[in-house]
């Protein structure tokens, strides 16, 4: 079983909402990247997903495009991103997501990507700008070296794509609670479940929801639907708020504690 | 040879639809409106009607001869589209977009700019048929093209100032698409070349092929023959597809789009993607752009607003890959020098951008020598030019 499949088990089993979080590689610098990773996952976070920092993140709002432009002054990159990866991963339970525009991916060549990747120790990778149709080769590749391909899904996504994510997607599935690009918001979208309910008509992979989550009860209320709440520009926000304050990581782990306190008051799955 | 690209959008190995998933039914959907409308009589009409009455089209080709004449060589023909309402070529695509958005149902238009023709093409659009206008345009942009912008604000368009990234055109258009994802029901997307997902660069094509269809037929009454190349500037690259369309199948016309050299073709200074680029993604397509060895997109530049982008339409990579069409480059200085030159011996002030399509047509002239023909597209007008001009002027002295 594969490190995601045993985590989103675990996570059932467990009767909780899990938690992904979403940081930028080598934001704010390559060394605190890594303190941070490490932080997030004894906060409980259940599974990292590591941004790759990209020149033109058109699907990104402010808050993760400045994480980029900090990260890339950093010296950050798509090799850098592995190599942290590679860093942490044995000091580390939870398992990691790389999340890449594609052009980065290209430039490196996709088997070199798919080896590194599995070298390194990713256990899946979501490529934001490759939508189902141009992915094919893109899934065996990473699906020859065990690594798992995660599929977005919007609020605009029709059930017959539906049905070709579930198809080709592993690991889990990723829903985009709005239409939009990421940022924090006051409150979940009110389209959240129905997105959920029509994308579990279709599968049995865990679900994960992201793009506007920021608070605990944010993260209980996607857990009555979906299996995961993805938390992103409200954690980028925290790093970089602190800036860079000695506190920083300290900061860090106590906001992602926090965003699990309400993750463990929740002892009923909705719909185990 | 095949003109259409494949069903999923594909000009060989270039195009393809790489966009964020919620893009990817509206894209879809707009391939079904525009397949729709392209077989549509009415909406043809419709469309020919406004090119004629509103646009001023056929926009002539004339025959430059003082211009050729300090060339020394070959005859040089200009396909006149700085003549048209608003002052380039960007306005029959607006128009021919704007008028499917309205079919669309969609009220509500964003666009982005880089030197004002597209914005100030769309605003007009959005104006003559009542739909609401949003322009995302790069600081440096707003900047070099103030004029640009006061007309896009005077046709009751609302310009966004971009400052992300190199504040230019690439930005404008990141810019376009956060907005597009976030409004995306009531909202069209009005890309103003050939470039981004399937079907744009096929679209923006056909809307500009009217220009290769009238040159076509006016060179060859003009001069009794086909020419012997067609010289076109190419940023994104949709004046140039355009004119190139309508000759494809003349296997002897040479076709040569001419991109940005700017300073010098080192890292950063320049806009040629076929000099200094390769193969890789950028906002929805696959084609030849600038780009580190992280697959980073690299900075441009040129003096010419409408030229600074990293990107080339997908189709021009596969006629190039093809061996159909040629790409060359222009520095600022030729570009500039072109500017005056044109100015000085017909009268007319050309756009910078296709300053570089005069630049590399003199260059061509004098290699060609007097037996040949050369149909250059005179894509826009140059009075949004005429303050950088005179700063690029002043600094060289």
């Amino acid at each position: 079983m594969s490190r995601l499949a045993e985590t989103f088990r675990r996570i059932k089993a467990e009767g909780r909402p899990g938690l992904v979080t979403y940081t930028t590689a080598g934001d704010p610098d390559l060394a605190r990247s890594a303190a941070i990773l490490e932080a997030l996952d004894r906060a409980g976070a259940d599974v990292l997903e590591v941004g790759v920092p990209f020149s033109d993140p058109l699907a990104d709002g402010p808050v993760i495009q400045r994480a980029a432009e900090r990260a890339l002054a950093a010296g950050s990159s798509l090799r850098a991103a592995l190599a942290l990866i590679g860093q942490v991963r044995p000091k580390i339970s939870a398992p990691v997501v790389l999340f890449s525009y594609a052009n980065p991916l290209l430039r490196m060549g996709l088997d070199v990507f798919a080896a590194e990747s599995a070298r390194a120790g990713v256990d899946g990778v979501l490529a934001l700008d490759l939508p189902i149709e141009e992915a094919g080769g893109f899934r065996d590749t990473l699906a020859a070296r065990g690594v798992d391909t995660i599929f977005l899904l919007s609020p605009t996504t029709t059930e017959a794509r539906i049905r070709k994510a579930a198809e080709l997607g592993s690991g889990f599935l990723y829903g985009i609670s709005r239409l939009g690009v990421t940022g924090a918001r006051d409150r979940v979208a009110s389209g959240a479940a129905d997105l959920v309910r029509r994308i579990r008509a279709h599968t049995s992979l865990p679900i994960a929801l992201g793009f506007g989550i920021s608070r605990p009860e944010h993260v209980a209320e996607v857990g009555v639907y979906a299996d995961a709440a993805v938390v992103g520009s409200a954690l980028v926000s925290v790093i970089a708020e602190a800036g860079t304050a000695p506190d920083l990581v300290d900061r860090v782990e106590q906001y992602v504690r926090w965003l699990r306190g309400a993750a463990e008051g929740r002892t009923q799955h909705a719909h185990a | 040879m095949r003109r259409d690209p494949d069903t999923r959008g594909y000009f060989g190995e270039f195009g393809g639809r790489y966009v964020p998933e919620t893009l990817v039914e509206p894209v879809e959907e707009l391939e079904r409106a525009y397949f729709a409308v392209r077989e549509d009589a009415a909406f043809a009409t419709e469309l020919n009607r406004l090119l004629k009455h509103y646009v001023g089209r056929p926009t002539p080709v004339y025959e430059a001869t003082r211009l050729a004449a300090e060339a020394g060589g070959a005859r040089i023909f200009l396909k006149r589209e700085d003549l048209t309402h608003t002052g380039a070529h960007k306005i029959n695509n607006a128009l021919g977009q704007a008028l499917l958005a309205a079919r669309m149902g969609k009220r509500r238009i964003v666009a982005e700019t880089g030197a004002g023709q597209h914005g100030v093409a769309s605003a007009t659009a959005c104006a003559l048929l009542g739909l609401e206008c949003h322009v995302y345009m790069g600081a440096e942009d707003m900047d070099r093209q103030a004029l640009n912008v006061f007309r896009m604000r005077l046709l009751g368009a609302e310009v966004h100032r971009v400052d992300a990234g190199s504040r230019t055109l690439k930005d404008a258009i990141n810019e376009a698409m956060r907005d597009w994802v976030t409004n995306v029901a009531g909202t069209y997307y009005l890309l103003g070349s050939v470039l981004g997902p399937h079907p744009y660069p096929l679209m923006v094509r056909e809307f500009q092929s009217v220009i290769g269809r009238e040159a076509r037929a006016q060179f060859l009454e003009l001069a009794g023959r086909l020419p012997t190349a067609i010289v076109a500037c190419v940023g994104g690259g949709s004046n140039a597809m355009g004119i190139f369309d309508a000759f494809i199948e003349d296997r002897g016309v040479r076709l040569i789009g001419v991109e940005a050299g700017g300073e010098q073709i080192i890292r950063g200074r320049h806009a040629a993607r076929f000099a200094g680029g390769s193969a890789g993604v950028l906002q929805g397509t696959r084609t030849f752009i600038l780009q580190d060895d992280d697959g980073n997109i690299e900075l441009t530049h040129s003096i010419s607003a409408g030229l600074d982008y990293a990107a080339v339409g997908p189709e021009h990579a596969w006629l190039r890959a093809l061996g159909r069409a040629e790409y060359a480059h222009v520095s600022d200085a030729e570009a500039l020098d072109a500017f005056q030159r044109l100015a000085r011996l017909e009268g007319i002030l050309p756009a910078l951008e296709s300053a570089h399509a005069i630049a590399y047509a003199s260059r061509l002239a004098r290699e060609l020598g007097p037996s040949a023909t050369l149909l250059v597209n005179l894509s826009g007008r140059g009075d949004k030019d005429v303050q950088s001009v005179e700063k690029a002027i002043a600094k060289e002295r």
